[in-house]
């Protein structure tokens, strides 16, 4: 167990060198030049090279990246180039919207979705059941941006119960956090809620059909113990999993979520550093994002071990 | 066989999958062909110039001239609704292509030579870390918003997916023992990918090309929708609704509309994916 969890640990160090590298030639090798951007459009050809000498970008590029690298070691992302600010501050300041949007994103999800699924393995071939499924492939397929229009169309320019954009901090009150966090939450749930709930059904059926469930039933167990906890219990594998494909989904989904909402989090400001070309800024959030990419998954390989004790590696 | 297969999709189907099974397929392929042919006949669907201003017409509600009223320059929103289907489109074809196309190379030479697999999968693994759709925004804008470069920004996140279902193919049909006997037989490893192992990967890489299809529009709109996409000049439906944000509490139509159809498109992608694979590959099929 402990060998399994430490060589999987290992493993993702030659990944995330990969991500380090990619990432940074991703932004030395596209055209133009970044001092020539830091410096501005009037300035001379002097200020550019003095630029240049002071970011480094005149040595080899394996020299720039070695030197990188030392400076991610020490935790050090570098510095905006419009701001002026170390990226580590900014995202300290951005970070807590962007989080507070995954984490009630998830368990809203969870939440919704695992019951959603299991009633509608359990109802299966019923009206329920098509319902269910419907909304999972339709769920799945709009995109998150149109979902979230036509929620602030309906709830908040419509009925007027949530705002339109922004954030409040869950320290500025409780209910007004709520309030604005509502209609991204729901936004960015859908997609998650579909694929949660597709893939509950699917296995809860699948475990109804084994013998111990029948042994159960033969037993007595009323019907609802059966579902959630000899079915359910041994769906959580492919359920988690599940939870983890969809990282990706959801820091995709925050990008777009907190640009339609207005939320000052993570994915509007590396959305607005793109679009200005503020390269450590890009550098350092996609790096961010990969790593807790890289992070989660890990801790789900790890948990499937302490889920169900039959996996070995 | 074939025979064997449908026995399958109806057990399943039995099971109690949701939905009937030949529906699903049917629904999705006819939504997709009137799609394509709107696309194709985008002029002679009762369309004006996409492109055409009108100032003095602006923010028009839907009316007999302007089925969908007038945006905020006074473009008819009908007329950009039907020709925003030629880039949603375009783009979700050329990058399955594309991404089928080189996944498939990497993933055959990945799947059957041993010492090119460690290090292709690791790469791959790094490149399924960068979040795709920030990758794709990051190659697009620093690399100049061009239709070309929309293209390959979105093709590159989505080889990775490809490249391990190849090679998980390969790995799995390579212990067949038709393949030891053309090994046995001395077939030269160019004849063996092409004629014993590519076949097997065509089934599951068919499903696999609808969702990288969906999976392209949505991020060509995704792009758009927050300024490194497709350039602006191009009606694509997430440059309208980039572009009718700021108008939103006046006329949602503007960014409701252009919404509509990219879900609609989607959804009729992705239920033709659940369908064919459904038919093609009803191992997988049981497991959904």
């Amino acid at each position: 167990m402990l060998a399994f969890i430490f060589r999987r640990v290992l493993s993702t160090i030659p990944v995330m060198a990969i991500v380090a590298f990619a990432v940074f030639m991703l932004l030395r090798l596209s055209p133009g030049d970044p001092a020539s951007v830091i410096a501005g459009d009037y300035a001379t050809a002097e200020q550019i090279a003095r630029i240049r000498t002071q970011l480094g970008l005149d040595q080899p590029i394996y020299t720039q990246f070695f030197a990188w690298l030392g400076q991610l070691a020490h935790g050090d992302l570098g510095v905006s180039i419009f701001s002026n600010l170390p990226v580590s501050t900014l995202i300290a300041q951005r970070v807590e919207p962007t989080l507070m949007l995954a984490l009630t994103t998830i368990v809203f999800s969870i939440v919704v979705a695992v019951p959603m699924g299991v009633v509608a393995a359990w109802k299966a071939n019923t009206w329920i059941d098509r319902a269910v499924m419907v909304f999972a492939v339709v769920g799945f397929s709009v995109p998150v941006f149109v979902m979230a229009y036509f929620l602030i169309y309906g709830f908040a320019l419509g009925l007027n119960w949530f705002p339109v954009q922004g954030y409040r901090s869950p320290s500025q009150g409780i209910g007004l956090f709520a309030s604005h966090i509502a209609l991204p939450t729901l936004a960015l749930s859908a997609i998650f809620v579909a694929l949660i709930a597709r893939i509950t059904r699917a296995t809860v059926l699948e475990v109804l059909d084994e013998d111990y469930i029948r042994t159960a039933r033969a037993k007595g167990q009323i019907e609802r113990k059966v579902l959630f906890h000899h079915a359910l219990r041994n769906a959580a594998v492919p359920i988690v999993t599940v939870i983890g494909l969809g990282i990706a989904l959801l820091i995709g989904g925050v990008v777009v979520t907190e640009s339609v909402f207005n939320l000052p989090g993570l994915g509007r400001l590396v959305v607005d550093a793109i679009l200005k070309r503020d390269y450590p800024i890009i550098q350092g959030l996609i790096l961010l994002f990969s790593f807790v990419y890289i992070i989660l998954n890990l801790l789900i390989d790890i948990s499937y071990t302490l889920l169900d004790p039959r996996i070995r590696y | 066989m074939s025979g064997a297969i449908e026995q399958t999709g109806a057990a399943t189907a039995k099971r109690g999958s949701g939905l009937p099974r030949q529906p699903l397929l049917v629904f999705g392929a006819a939504v997709i062909a009137v799609m394509v042919l709107a696309a194709i006949a985008a002029p002679y669907l009762g369309t004006a110039d996409p492109m055409a201003l009108n100032p003095l017409g602006r923010l028009r509600p839907p009316s007999a001239a302007n089925w969908f009223g007038t945006d905020q320059f006074g473009r008819d929103i009908w007329t950009r609704v039907v020709f925003g289907s030629r880039v949603s489109l375009f783009v979700g074809a050329v990058v399955a292509i594309l991404s089928l196309s080189i996944g498939l190379l990497i993933g055959l030479v990945a799947g059957y030579l041993r010492i090119v697999d460690a290090i292709v999968m690791r790469v791959m693994d790094g490149l399924m870390a960068i979040p795709g759709v920030l990758l794709a925004i990051a190659l697009v804008s620093l690399s100049g918003a061009s239709m070309t470069t929309v293209i390959i920004a979105i093709t590159i996140p989505e080889i990775p997916r490809v490249v391990r279902l190849v090679r998980s193919v390969v790995l799995s049909v390579r212990e067949e023992p038709y393949v030891e006997a053309a090994i046995a037989a001395g077939t030269r490893l160019p004849l063996l990918l092409a004629r014993h192992i590519l076949p097997n990967s065509i089934p599951p890489l068919i499903v696999q090309a609808t969702y990288i299809c969906a999976s392209a529009m949505l991020t060509e709109a995704i792009l758009s929708f927050l300024g490194a996409g497709t350039p602006p000049e191009i009606p694509s439906w997430g440059n309208m609704m980039a572009e009718g944000r700021q108008f939103f509490p006046i006329a949602p139509r503007i960014v409701l509309l252009p919404g509509v159809a990219l879900a609609l498109t989607i959804l009729a992608v992705n239920v033709l994916g659940d369908g064919l694979r459904d038919r093609l590959d009803p191992k997988i099929a049981k497991r959904m």
